[in-house]
């Protein structure tokens, strides 16, 4: 006797109902409530007390032919899987590419003596920033990393955050200039970067693993690539649609072709915003990379995992402070650059 | 390059807002632009603008600020698209061109000067003066001695290496100026390109202005706030308010017959004396006076025969153009033009202020 009997019978449906009816394994539910059974028959008030919203389970309960949610999820993994593999011939070769790139920096970044390594970055760091303070600071950093051993760990991170930030602004930026130009692309585009930036991380790394073996790189890279686009693509959007009114103008009254202006004009008074995104790109691919240690990540994630797996709160805690030093980094360098940016490129005073 | 381009403009409305071509219905009937703005909620920009700029002379667009000045003188290169009417330069209806010519055109026979400058904060001085000549393809070499003169012959010479940023207001407003000059097209439009200078320079600018005329007859249409400076420079001078013109024509001829209480008001402050001309009051009546006491050039200021005159009302002047006589001028007359229109002494100046307020 289930609570919603009277509906399909009220409809005249009982027999498509019980059609094909074979009951299907019992649930916990239903196996206490037939051991309990032969109770007395409840009073109306007590059964509307008792009267379960017409969910899927309950609707089942009294009509066999409605699937239950256990069937629901069931059937959308069945039809993921009926799609994985169609897909995978498209998106494997796509993304071949990125497991290739993420392979080579892990092997260049790690296999490239420290002493070749480090100079390297601290003139990138110059290059970046122009300041000696700066480039003090990172270079006693690195000392201390690879005075504590965590300097290939660092180094692998370090490795993935490149390739991915660089190929975050490579499709970025485009993507920020298409919407910049389209209200309709606009419009199309925030809600799929609202939701890749509201998604709890762990959500994405679900499909991805069914898609991609837990192998390959270009699993982690995917899944980093996605989360830390977002702020790229928002700031260039953001930028240029900013660039004063008047310059814009004055591009047109002077018959500035569409490429022009953007080459010429758009971009360059945008630059400031496009590198704030990168540096938000940067720091996100950081705090993503960690959590893709979960999906075989190299780097400074594998200590910390390390370390809440087995309980080593000293390889965690030596891990997060390697992490932490990455990050400021990274931030330091990147705001130094954005700061060289703004400098040489002014608003006007009217 | 056509070193002669007119324009004219033919039944030109513009009506901002979300549909312009209903209310375009309702201006025609007859709305004035506060009824239009009240009842549904569009701004009348222009309405019905005729306005013939003929080849190798200035017009000077007048109007207080609002009256649509800007927006007029963004249809001549259509940086806005009109709601009705036709703008003809060279006798060509732009509004019929493709986004190729329309670029041509921008290109090739118009140069601009803004209002808020807009200059490119990211070029230096150089760059920016040669910006019209880069879009066009040339590179710095190409334009580097061109624009140099011109930034000299501004007064910003030695300045090319700055960044706008570091400019003054007024300095920035002549690299803009310059600019335009470099980019050397038939046609200037010049949105009170000399509103930030300060008077000794704004006079400078002025004088250029007039010199360059002289030399190189360009098609210019400039936006002016200022009564003198329009006469200053004016070959045909339009009076725009709240999107209509009032009156346009000769400068003189407007100053000695304004046909709206607006006009007079906007005239009533300004020194006659030393803006009408001899040409504009003599006589070209061949009757001779009895006796003159000398001549004076045809486009000599009144100013300057008063003080020829020594104040005597009684004499008359024979009036000279270019070595050859063509009237005569009486003392009598000229102090009657000297008289402000009537109407400004009878406070309509400050009905008509309190109107269009
Ligand atoms: N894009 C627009 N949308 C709505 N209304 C506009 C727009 N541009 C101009 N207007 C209106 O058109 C009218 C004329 O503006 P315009 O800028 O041409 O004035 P102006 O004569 O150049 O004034 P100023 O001397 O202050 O520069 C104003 O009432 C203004 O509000
Ligand atoms: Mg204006």
């Amino acid at each position: 006797m289930a609570a919603y009997d009277f509906v399909f019978d009220g409809l005249g449906l009982r027999e498509w109902c019980d059609r094909d009816a074979s009951p299907g394994p019992m649930s916990m539910a239903d196996l206490l409530a037939r051991g309990a059974g032969g109770q007395a028959e409840k009073s109306w008030m007590e059964s509307l007390w008792e009267l379960p919203f017409p969910s899927l389970d309950a609707l089942n309960q009294a009509c066999p032919a409605i699937a239950r949610s256990r069937d629901l999820t069931r059937g959308l993994e069945q039809s993921f899987l009926n799609v994985r593999d169609p897909l995978r011939v498209v998106l494997d070769p796509i993304t071949q590419p990125l497991s290739w790139a993420l392979e080579n920096a892990l092997h260049v970044f790690t296999s490239t003596p420290w002493w070749i390594m480090l100079p390297l970055l601290l003139l990138l760091v110059w290059v970046a920033s122009r300041s000696w303070t700066l480039m003090g600071f990172v270079g006693g950093a690195l000392a201390f990393l690879l005075f504590v051993d965590h300097y290939t760990f660092a180094m692998q991170t370090m490795s993935i955050i490149f390739v991915c930030a660089f190929l975050c602004v490579l499709f970025g930026v485009p993507i920020g200039i298409a919407m910049s130009r389209s209200n309709t692309m606009q419009r199309l585009t925030i809600p799929v970067l609202d939701m890749l930036q509201t998604l709890p991380t762990f959500v994405y790394l679900i499909p991805l693993i069914f898609l991609f073996s837990v192998t390959e790189p270009k699993l982690y890279g995917i899944a980093i690539i996605l989360y830390a686009i977002v702020p790229v693509i928002r700031l260039t959007d953001l930028g240029i649609r900013l660039v004063d009114k008047d310059v814009i103008e004055a591009a047109e009254a002077f018959g500035m072709t569409r490429h022009q202006k953007l080459v010429r004009v758009q971009i360059p008074l945008a630059l400031p915003n496009i590198m704030a995104g990168v540096n938000q790109t940067i720091m996100m691919s950081l705090a993503m990379v960690v959590i893709a240690s979960l999906v075989s990540a190299p780097g400074l994630g594998v200590l910390v995992l390390r370390g809440i797996r087995n309980l080593e709160l000293g390889v965690g805690l030596m891990a997060g402070l390697g992490i932490v030093l990455l990050a400021i980094i990274l931030d330091r360098v990147t705001k130094a650059a954005l700061a060289r940016v703004n400098a040489a490129s002014s608003v006007p005073r009217h | 390059m056509d070193k002669n381009a007119s324009i004219s403009i033919c039944n030109l409305y513009k009506i901002f807002g979300t549909q312009p071509l209903k209310a375009l219905e309702h201006v025609r009937g007859g709305m004035g632009k506060t009824e239009l703005m009240t009842r549904h909620r569009h701004v009348l920009g222009l309405s019905d603008i005729n306005v013939e700029m003929k080849a190798g002379e200035i017009t000077v667009i007048m109007g207080l600020s609002g009256s649509g000045k800007s927006t007029l003188i963004r249809h001549v290169n259509r940086l806005i698209e009109p709601t009705a009417g036709e703008i003809l330069v060279n006798g060509e209806n732009i509004l019929t061109f493709g986004e190729t010519r329309l670029r041509e055109l921008r290109r090739k026979q118009m140069s601009m000067v803004f209002q808020h400058f807009a200059l490119l904060p990211h070029k230096t001085v150089l760059d920016n003066a040669g910006m019209a000549r880069s879009v066009r393809g040339d590179d710095r070499a190409a334009y580097e001695e061109d624009a140099c003169g011109w930034l000299e012959r501004v007064g910003l010479g030695g300045q090319e290496g700055q960044y706008p940023h570091q400019l003054s207001g007024g300095m920035q407003q002549r690299v803009g100026i310059a600019r335009a000059l470099t980019s050397n097209a038939p046609i200037m439009l010049m949105d009170e390109a000399f509103s930030a200078l300060d008077p000794l320079i704004r006079t400078d600018m002025q004088d250029l202005l007039l010199e360059l005329q002289q030399e190189l007859q360009k098609t210019i249409v400039f936006i002016s706030h200022d009564l003198d400076e329009a006469l200053k420079l004016a070959d045909h001078l339009v009076i725009l308010k709240d999107g209509i013109i009032v009156q346009q024509g000769e400068p003189q001829e407007i100053l000695l017959n304004p046909n709206d209480p607006y006009i007079v008001d906007f005239i009533s402050d300004i020194n006659r004396a030393r803006v009408l001309r001899v040409r504009s009051v003599m006589d070209v009546a061949p009757v001779a006076p009895p006796q003159t006491a000398g001549k004076v050039d045809a486009d000599a200021t009144l100013e300057s025969v008063i003080a020829l005159s020594g104040g005597d009302t009684a004499l008359s002047y024979e009036v000279h153009r270019a070595g050859a006589q063509v009237g005569y001028l009486n003392m009598q007359k000229l102090v009657r033009a000297l008289v402000p229109t009537q109407a400004a002494q009878n406070g309509m100046r400050h009905s008509t202020r309190t109107n269009s307020d």
